[in-house]
């Protein structure tokens, strides 16, 4: 009998200590079924990726509140392929003007949420891209 | 499949894959559980429990950085509970190992309990065993325990240390709960916040009146620690140590081992013959069989007695 669960790393890279947002998505996902990793404020890149691979999770959600997408997505990304575990969605949420967020689609981050979108968007939305194979 | 060779060879994204083929039983679990067990057997098994907040995972942070400082390999499997209704979990230990979790020689995983009661399950040995043949010398499980469920980390761990508080003193249940029972080593975490000294004469007492320990060579040592200001730590590496020690000089652990393979064994059997067996009940019987209990044609007892004649005999 195989029993999955979608896994999902949820952190948030550069300075900015608000968490409270982050929270509220942890607890929705997982009231919704999947086993959420809350890694907390302040993380590195390199913590994110390491995290993400020894847990195996299957998504990273990153809330970006500082300014500093430009500089994290990119970064993540690229540390995922250098450990070939670029098969690991990276989705992401703050305050990302349109021009931005379209680079950073192209650059492979799979979805990127505005404020104020609601926590059954973002299960959705990472139902779809996991796949209903799982839960 | 080579995922177990990559892992065996010490690549921890094949480690992670196996862990998760091995928690989700996937077809093939037994099968890579059985191409590891032969690495297996030479780690020492840490047990960390507590009731909840008393600072576990701040501890274990502390201890894998000492471990790792002596040269060892560590793993970590904290585990919290899943939600009953949604079977969702909010895993959140990790966030206090952050200071350890880029070093090369630990490997952290975090674990849901997924439906099974008790804060270690079957799911949980087996990821033992899998960090065990990934060469770890120190395993080291964080369980959420505070009532009976404890009992079963005891079958898993050579060594388990209770953390507690100055505030558990106040929590009576606790204290006469199975978690006084099951300690080799105690500690008092948060001394910067109570009267840790009080505590640490209380579990003395009753360490002392427990008639199940004076038989053995081992008596558990209680130690005062901080783990925020990073006080008790040296100490509590000691005696993990020590406690190791003692399990191979005095031959315990043989012991130890032997009731785990035979856990392992029995465990085994009962899933799979009892699985086995309710596979054929409604084939053989049709669903009626239930109906004929309960109008008292037949009881639990002769149709099962029927089920093994007719296919283990
Ligand atoms: N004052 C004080 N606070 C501590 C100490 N150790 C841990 N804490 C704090 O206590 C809280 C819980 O610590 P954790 O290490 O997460 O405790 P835990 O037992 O792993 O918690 P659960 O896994 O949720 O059961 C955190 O806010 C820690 O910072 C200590 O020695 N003194
Ligand atoms: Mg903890």
């Amino acid at each position: 009998m195989m029993a999955e669960k979608i896994r999902v790393l949820l952190a948030k890279p550069g300075l900015d200590g608000h968490d409270r947002g982050i929270k509220v998505v942890a607890r929705a996902l997982r009231d919704s079924g999947m086993e959420v990793i809350y890694l907390g404020i302040r993380n590195t890149p390199e913590q994110i990726v390491e995290t993400a691979i020894q847990e195996d999770v299957d998504v990273i959600g990153l809330s970006i509140l500082s300014g500093s997408h430009m500089y994290h997505f990119p970064r993540i990304l690229q540390l995922l392929k250098e450990r070939k575990a670029e098969d690991i969605v990276v989705i992401g949420g703050g305050i990302i003007p349109q021009e931005d967020k379209e680079k950073l689609e192209k650059m492979g981050v799979k979805a990127i949420f505005g404020p104020g979108t609601s926590t059954q968007e973002i299960i959705k939305k990472i139902k779809e891209l996991i796949g209903n194979k799982k839960n | 499949m080579g995922l177990v060779e990559d892992m065996l060879k010490g690549d921890k994204r094949a480690l992670s894959r196996v862990i998760t083929l091995v928690e989700n039983n996937s077809q093939n679990c037994e099968e890579i559980l059985s191409k590891l067990y032969p690495h297996t057997g030479n780690s020492q098994i840490i047990g960390v429990t507590g009731p909840p907040g008393s600072g576990k995972s701040t501890l274990i942070n502390h201890l894998v950085r000492e471990f790792v400082r002596k040269g060892y390999k560590v793993g970590v499997l904290a585990i919290d509970p899943s939600s009953e209704f949604t079977g969702g979990a909010l895993l959140g230990d990790r966030i206090r190992m952050l200071e350890v979790s880029l070093d090369s020689n630990v490997f952290i995983r975090s674990m849901g309990t997924r439906g099974t009661l008790g804060g270690i399950s079957r799911k949980t040995k087996e990821v033992v065993r899998v960090l065990e043949a990934f060469g770890k010398d120190k395993i080291i499980i964080e369980t959420i325990g505070a009532g009976q469920s404890d009992i079963e980390i005891t079958r898993t761990a050579h060594t388990v240390i209770v953390v507690l508080t100055p505030e558990t003193g106040d929590d009576v249940q606790v204290l006469k709960a199975g978690i006084m029972e099951i300690g080799d080593i105690y500690v008092v975490n948060k001394a910067d916040i109570g009267n840790a000294e009080f505590m640490v004469e209380e579990i003395k007492a009753l360490i002392a009146s427990k008639s199940s320990n004076v038989s053995k060579e081992w008596t558990a040592p209680v130690i005062k620690a901080s783990a925020k200001k990073k006080e008790g730590i040296r100490e509590l590496v000691e005696q993990v140590e020590k406690h190791w020690n003692y399990l191979k000089v005095s031959g315990e652990i043989n012991k130890l081992e032997e009731r785990r393979v035979k856990n392992e064994v029995v465990d085994t059997l009962n899933r799979k013959i009892s699985n086995y067996l309710l596979s054929k009940l409604e084939s053989e019987f049709g669903k009626e069989i239930f109906d004929e209990i309960l109008k008292r044609k037949e009881s639990p007892y002769s149709v099962v007695n029927r089920l093994i004649k007719k296919f283990l005999c």
